[in-house]
């Protein structure tokens, strides 16, 4: 495929693995934020392929994942209601809150739809007067825009039918939380290259001089993700900790100024709880004020709602890096795609459903070789 | 309830308990959801042996001939896509589950589920696709039926066709019949029928649009059959939940572990970058013209051979082969030599796509 096999080419990837193999001296601890990185990481298997130099351990970059489970709980009682056509990213729809899913919503007979644009959903609203259109915005960084814009033209327009549930999440502020932890055990970040081609990076250099860690963003293909790994493993061993760019054909340092606009714009920052982490200060956006006409939460007057996950679950080890998902009595056995018990598993590009989907393998001959 | 999910309740676990409660989409998907529902719903219920081997098609014997006898039904949206429409695809779908049971398609039903307000114009063009799809094919459409629905009860337009074929004698192709050493083979690129509707339901636009594959597939079969009737084991046309779906049900039903080599498949490149614009694995996406078999090693060579002799085998290759016994489980080796798992859709992908 023109512009993707490019970056995909087994001889390249291969090459770069032999060079990282040869210029580690340790093995270092590297860490991807991004669930499209872990994703691309495991389907290649190129935690495989750096082995033993580099360990690669998966940080909380699944928006899906880390959306809290009272979003999830208040996203089912809007849905439910006779009157809302609520859309959605289709990935949103499987994740379970306390006691539903918005899949049941809609198999109940709640008007549940998937859109690939929030811009849809605004011409949702345009089409159905009549309906209450709410859409679900989740998602880093990198959704916020889009999101954003979807707001700023229905505010333009009147469209007094439309809001959204707003659940964003911040990455350095979940990156710093993780290194203010005493028992983290990350030496390298690989930064999530389409959150940055929104924000640019500055943000990253004040946390890799702050906490002397070296920082590389990345993109999504398999080489980009090889490279970012070589660069990580380059700056470790020259002892350096600088930001440094894998990912230029899409991120430049300043970002998208038109989209950084749009975002300020209608968001503001704001204290948010991350499924599997707990609450992080400064680490989410809430509508402005000024738009509380189109916030789903204040146009439904919702009662607030307290969530607590499963005892068992072992997902805020496994989002900071400190455990692999197998390491999890549930995984694989009571915790699984369908029936996810925590949040990593419930997305494919959760840490433990990506482990689940193309390393379970791996596990199952662990155990064997155990009895 | 089980014991496990009592557990799951007590530790108030978002665990989805309601699966088992209704009727999701999910459970239409090919995958493991509907899998679920035909090992908890259907087989204790109807408790037929036959049913129970899970086939693609139910053979037996009637007065010394061994038949084949298969139902599908068709709620695809839109009733009208590139490549084919849902009358098209309900007269290949039924002739391809007989055909993957090594069975000559003789005889078909039609069923009709019509929703008030339908246009006549759609009916009569769906009608004359289904006639010249069985003509095309050699099948005839002896028995047929008809009911009307109240505006709201349907979606325009649902078919179920039902088939009778006359199996080879001596054939006794299952899904349980794999074992190591044996080929994969495959019949061409994957994923075309499944991205044409999603296009269409999308509006994407591709520089070179993407068709469905939509074919009857029981002359390739039987090329391949009189090649070496003897050493197929098995074929399964990789419908909904797409290859990963029938491999993993192949592996199950055998006991076996199948390894396929990732460079092998084959994709087109406007396939792959729907998919990857889609969020999707081709690997999950629908099929409806191909096939995959499970051949003995010696005679793999001569049954890709009689095969690229049909046009409808025309790319058909070894994709793999089945590698050991007591796990049942699908690896892929990835083009960077690595092994990743190649599991079964689990839940929904894309909803009414056959």
């Amino acid at each position: 495929m023109k512009y993707l096999d490019e970056y995909r080419n087994p001889k390249i990837a291969i090459a770069l693995a032999e060079q990282i193999r040869a210029r580690a001296t340790r093995p270092w601890v590297v860490m991807e934020i991004c669930g499209g990185q872990t994703h691309t990481l495991m389907r290649y298997g190129i935690d495989e392929l750096v082995a033993p130099a580099v360990e690669l351990v998966h940080g909380p970059g699944c928006p899906v994942c880390v959306t809290a489970l009272e979003t999830v709980d208040k996203a089912v009682e809007i849905a439910s209601r006779p009157d809302v056509t609520f859309v959605s990213y289709g990935d949103m729809l499987r994740v379970p809150g306390s006691r539903s899913d918005l899949f049941r919503v809609k198999a109940a007979g709640g008007d549940v739809r998937i859109v690939y644009s929030p811009i849809d959903a605004v011409k949702l609203a345009r089409e159905l007067p009549h309906r209450r259109v709410v859409f679900f915005a989740v998602g880093f960084e990198t959704t916020a825009p889009a999101n954003a814009m979807a707001v700023w033209r229905a505010h333009r327009e009147g469209l007094a039918n439309f809001s959204v549930l707003v659940s964003h999440v911040l990455v350095p502020p979940a990156i710093r939380l993780l290194l203010q932890s005493p028992s983290h055990r990350v030496q390298g970040f690989i930064a999530p290259g389409h959150v940055c081609t929104v924000m640019g990076y500055t943000e990253y250099e004040e946390l890799a001089r702050e906490f002397h860690v070296p920082i590389v963003v990345g993109g999504f293909e398999p080489l980009d993700l090889l490279e970012a790994i070589r660069m990580l493993v380059n700056q470790l061993e020259d002892g350096r900790a600088d930001v440094e760019n894998q990912y230029a054909r899409s991120v430049s340092r300043e970002g998208n100024p038109a989209a950084r606009a749009i975002m300020a714009r209608v968001f503001e920052v704001t204290d948010r709880k991350w499924r599997g982490i707990g609450e992080i200060a400064q680490s989410g956006y809430r509508l402005r004020a000024e738009f509380a006409g189109h916030d789903a939460e204040k146009v439904f007057g919702l009662a607030p709602i307290t969530a607590d996950e499963p005892a068992e679950c072992i997902s805020a080890f496994v989002l900071q890096g400190l455990k692999k998902p197998p390491d999890c009595v549930a995984f694989g056995t009571r915790c699984t795609p369908d029936t996810p018990l925590g949040a990593p598993m419930v997305s494919g590009e959760g840490a433990c459903a990506a482990y689940y989907s193309y390393r379970r393998h791996e596990s199952e001959e662990q155990l064997v070789g155990l009895h | 309830m089980s014991a496990s999910t009592e557990k799951f309740v007590q530790l108030s676990c978002p665990a989805p308990l309601a699966s088992r409660d209704t009727v999701l989409l999910g459970h239409g998907s090919g995958g493991r959801l509907s899998a679920e529902l035909v090992r908890d719903v259907f087989l204790p219920a109807l408790g037929d042996p036959v049913l129970g081997a899970l086939e693609d098609q139910a053979t037996f014997e009637i007065d010394g001939a061994r038949l084949a006898f298969t139902t599908d039904s068709f709620v695809v949206k839109p009733l009208f896509f590139r490549g084919g429409d849902i009358g098209s695809l309900a007269v290949h779908g039924t002739i391809n589950d007989l055909a993957v049971g090594g069975a000559e398609p003789l005889f078909l039903s039609a069923a009709f589920i019509l929703e008030e307000g339908l246009p006549m114009e759609t009916l009569r063009r769906v009608a004359r696709s289904m006639g010249e799809a069985a003509a095309a094919a050699g099948v005839r459409i002896v028995t047929a039926d008809t009911k009307v629905v109240e505006k709201g009860s349907g979606d325009g337009l649902f078919i179920n066709t039902t088939g009778i074929g006359r199996v080879r004698p001596g054939m006794t192709l299952s899904a349980a019949n794999a074992r190591p050493g044996d080929k994969v083979v495959l019949s061409g690129y994957i994923g075309d029928h499944g991205m044409a509707i999603l296009a269409e339901r999308e509006g994407l636009q591709f520089d070179t649009p993407i068709g469905s594959d939509s074919a009857p597939l029981h002359m390739l079969t039987r090329d391949m059959l009189d090649a070496a009737s003897s050493s197929i084991r098995a074929m399964r046309d990789p419908t909904r939940g797409g290859l990963a779906s029938t491999l993993n049900e192949i592996a199950a039903r055998s006991g076996v572990t199948i390894e396929i080599t990732e460079t092998a498949i084959p994709v087109r490149e406007e396939v792959k970058g729907a998919c990857e614009m889609l969020g999707l694995d081709p690997l999950h996406v629908a099929n409806e013209g191909k096939l995959v078999a499970i051949v003995a090693p010696e005679a793999a060579g001569a049954v890709v051979e009689a095969m690229h002799r049909n046009p409808l085998g025309a790319d058909a290759r070894v994709i793999g082969a089945v590698t050991g016994t007591g796990r049942d489980l699908v690896l892929m080796r990835t083009a960077f030599g690595t092994t990743s798992i190649v599991d079964m859709l689990a839940g929904e992908q894309l909803p009414r796509i056959c």
